[in-house]
């Protein structure tokens, strides 16, 4: 999948570590730096104690529930810091003062790389991290590891897909879209029979532009050792931007943030029609919209040219150990038991989207029928969708920051008359900036 | 600390032959000082002291903490993204200040002639919002300005109009320096009303015996007698405005596109802190501000004062 890329972005975080610290300040595989090995994880789990885990993915309380079943002296604290960058926020200020840091913290795959160039997620190699190898899909593991260096454990994956409301579509007779030109049109058809109705909502999310802009082809960032390149001129981005500049001239996507109330509201009551998103989706469908169940459906992605099959991924985390953490070994054997075997399973069985090969290609996962889908066997959309994922992609690595301006700049193109081109050119002067300040050698 | 030596001299009259007993007194001094000092150290000086410090260094992904002297002053000075939050602060604190202050004044004016029925009701109602926290008080305003499932969105609904969306960014500062000034009149209020109660009510009547009216007692005897109270409202405000904070914070979240990351210098301090990992800017920043904010509100105490 994108094993080149990351493994070059991963390259840049070993290197930079070299650069700052010295060897052993990054990788605690060596036995002398106080990182556990194996047994050590065992004796932890017979010694028992607290594991603060910060993580927003809603089936880990079933798994923290098992877990301390199974190791009654494990008392797991499940908390939710927040979704994305507010729970980094958080984290990045709890490692930079120096107390507060969880044990656990869930990652995102676009975000690990800041934290292991920050030097504050532990290097899990010698834990016996090593040994899953072969367990994860190829995509998901090349982003947490590079090397001896395994920075985090994936816990799922986002392969993306157009999740739709069959209620609106039918009542209105829209046509599912397969390619992008079909979904402006029917973006067009439903808001006009009924303008409450949007195709789906925007205001500049820079996860779900990043991703598109991927699918289309488009790689505008490259890295490579502390060398990094932004492009947001090339063709992949620029077949992107013609097509969503369509859908903002012409007022088609609702003003609703994601993950707010307005956001779970419109998608109950079928004012915002589709979602291109992560296949993580699904859990939180049944958590957070019940009352829309058997409304939507799911489909492929649509595509940039006609019978293409172009994927994409769209978020997806990892469990990582801060370095700042209390108890390494026993935080390690909780992500190891939530992220493979029985744990694994268990958060597959609720709706979370494998990242590890077995769960991917268990005919019970791909048979799994969804309810709050009218009983559709979604999940080999997803898996088609896994294995579609276009090679190459890299984020950067301060990829967290980029994200944090980015309505600042292509958030402008949402509110004003701004085209997103020229948004996604001020996107690129930010994210240079920034890069060139933290001493990264940007487009030189 | 220069404090201490006052009370040492103070209790110990300068006698020759009671040197051992000086020393003894300045020791008992510092022993009831101490206390004071220790948590005036920790409280107020460390911090600053601390920001002073990490304003001279920069911390990069790339190459580590290094000492930088005043860079990132120099940085900060011209920084175009700081002086766009300070102007758009300026401007909030020209308009809305006056606007809130003279609401303030009127219903203090109000409350005090006793020409009012239900004195304590309406007086309590104004007060109220100040006890709402600001972060509650957003989140309010928030959900009354949207424009989909908001109170703004029922009025469109309801009445087939369509009234201007609150939280574009022409009218995003308009929006939050109302939430302020719903937050802040019934404070400001207070002040100003406390201040009219303690005026000796024989200057009253000697206004009323040289005949003169409600108008010109306001205006000759009761703001003379408040302008204390005035100059400290101002100052508080002037503070208040530049630390804009909460209200942008928590209306981001509804807004993303019209408030920036670099909307107030306090938000612009923050997002450098927390999502850029620029601690050191950050600091330099928020001292700049500081110092800016100390200039002004001084600047404005001297000129208050000096009228009185």
């Amino acid at each position: 999948m994108r094993t080149n890329s990351t493994r070059r972005l991963l390259g840049a975080v070993a290197m930079a570590c070299v650069m700052a610290l010295g060897a052993t300040a990054c990788g605690s595989s060596d036995p002398a730096d106080g990182g556990g090995g194996p047994e050590d994880v065992k004796s932890a789990l017979d010694k028992g104690g607290k594991v603060t885990v910060w993580a927003w993915e809603p089936t880990l309380k079933k798994v923290a529930a098992d877990f301390e079943k199974k190791y009654p002296k494990v008392d797991i604290e499940l908390v939710n810091a927040g979704t994305g960058d507010k729970q980094y926020t958080a984290l990045q200020n709890a490692i930079a003062a120096g107390s507060g840091a969880p044990d656990v913290a869930q990652i995102e795959y676009y975000a690990l790389g800041q934290f292991a160039i920050g030097k504050s997620v532990e290097d899990l190699a010698g834990y016996g991290a090593t040994a899953y190898d072969k367990t994860f899909t190829s995509g998901p593991w090349n982003a947490v590891k590079y090397d001896k260096s395994i920075y985090a454990l994936p816990m799922d994956s986002g392969p993306m897909a157009l999740f739709y409301n069959k209620k609106v579509f039918d009542k209105h007779g829209a046509k599912v879209p397969t390619t992008w030109d079909e979904y402006v049109e029917a973006a067009r058809t439903l808001h006009k029979a009924d303008p409450k109705i949007f195709i789906t909502n925007d205001t500049g999310d820079a996860g779900a532009t990043t991703s598109l802009i991927w699918q289309a082809g488009g790689r505008p960032y490259k890295t490579d050792g502390t060398d990094v390149s932004i492009d947001f001129g090339d063709a992949g981005t620029k077949t992107y931007t013609n097509t969503w500049q369509k859908l903002l001239d012409e007022d088609l996507l609702a003003p609703v943030t994601s993950w707010s109330d307005e956001w779970y509201k419109g998608l109950a009551d079928g004012s915002i029609a589709t979602l291109s998103i992560g296949a993580w989706m699904p859990a939180n469908f049944t958590s957070g919209v019940a009352s829309a169940s058997g409304d939507w459906r799911v489909a492929p992605l649509p595509q940039w040219t006609k019978g293409d099959t172009a994927g994409a991924e769209n978020g997806g985390s990892s469990l990582a150990v801060p370095k700042a953490a209390e108890n390494k070994e026993l935080a390690y054997a909780f992500i190891e038991y939530a992220t493979t075997g029985a744990g694994a399973s268990a958060r597959v069985a609720q709706g979370s989207f494998p990242a590890t090969k077995a769960d991917l290609g268990s005919k019970t996962f791909l048979e799994t029928a969804f309810p709050y889908f009218g009983g559709q066997q979604a999940n080999k959309i997803f898996a088609d969708s896994a294995n579609n994922v276009g090679a190459g992609w890299s984020y950067l690595p301060y990829q967290v920051y980029a994200n944090s301006v980015f309505n600042d700049t292509v958030g402008k193109a949402y509110i004003s008359s701004t085209p997103l081109s020229k948004g996604l050119e001020d996107w690129q002067r930010a994210s240079i900036k920034y890069g060139t300040d933290q001493g990264f050698s940007v487009n030189k | 600390m220069t404090l201490l030596p006052t009370p040492a001299k103070a209790v110990s009259p300068p006698r020759p032959r009671a040197r051992f007993h000086v020393r003894k007194q300045a020791l008992a001094g510092w022993g009831f000082a101490g206390p004071f000092v220790a948590v005036f150290a920790l409280v107020f000086l460390a911090p600053i002291g601390y920001a002073l410090y990490l304003s001279l260094f920069r911390d990069r992904l790339i190459g580590g903490t290094s000492f930088v002297g005043l860079d990132n002053y120099t940085q900060a000075l011209t920084d175009a993204r700081f002086w766009e939050a300070l102007t758009r602060v300026g401007l909030f604190l020209a308009v809305q200040v006056p606007i809130m202050l003279g609401i303030a004044l009127l219903v203090a004016l109000a409350i005090d002639s006793g020409r009012l029925y239900g004195k304590g009701f309406f007086r309590i109602s104004i007060f109220l919002p100040y006890a709402v926290p600001a972060v509650v008080a957003s989140l309010m305003w928030g959900f009354i300005y949207g424009t989909r499932f908001g109170l703004v969105g029922n009025i469109n609904d309801t009445f087939g109009v369509s009234l201007p969306d609150p939280l574009s960014p022409s009218l995003v500062l308009a929006s939050i320096g109302n939430i302020v000034t719903w937050e802040f009149v019934g404070y400001n209020m207070l002040i100003f009303y406390s201040a009219l109660k303690i005026v000796p009510r024989s200057l009253y009547e000697a206004a009323a015996i040289d005949g003169a009216g409600e108008w010109r007692v306001v205006t000759s005897v009761k703001l003379p007698a408040i302008r204390g109270s005035l100059v400290i409202a101002t100052i508080f405000s002037i503070i208040g405005s530049f630390q804009l904070f909460n209200e942008p914070s928590i209306l981001q979240k509804l807004a993303p596109n019209a408030i920036t990351s670099d909307f107030t210098p306090n938000l612009y301090t923050y997002s450098l802190s927390f999502s850029g990992q620029q601690h050191n800017y950050a600091a330099t920043v928020a001292i700049v501000m500081g110092v800016i904010t100390a200039i002004i509100a001084y600047a404005v105490q001297l000129r208050g004062m000096r009228k009185g």
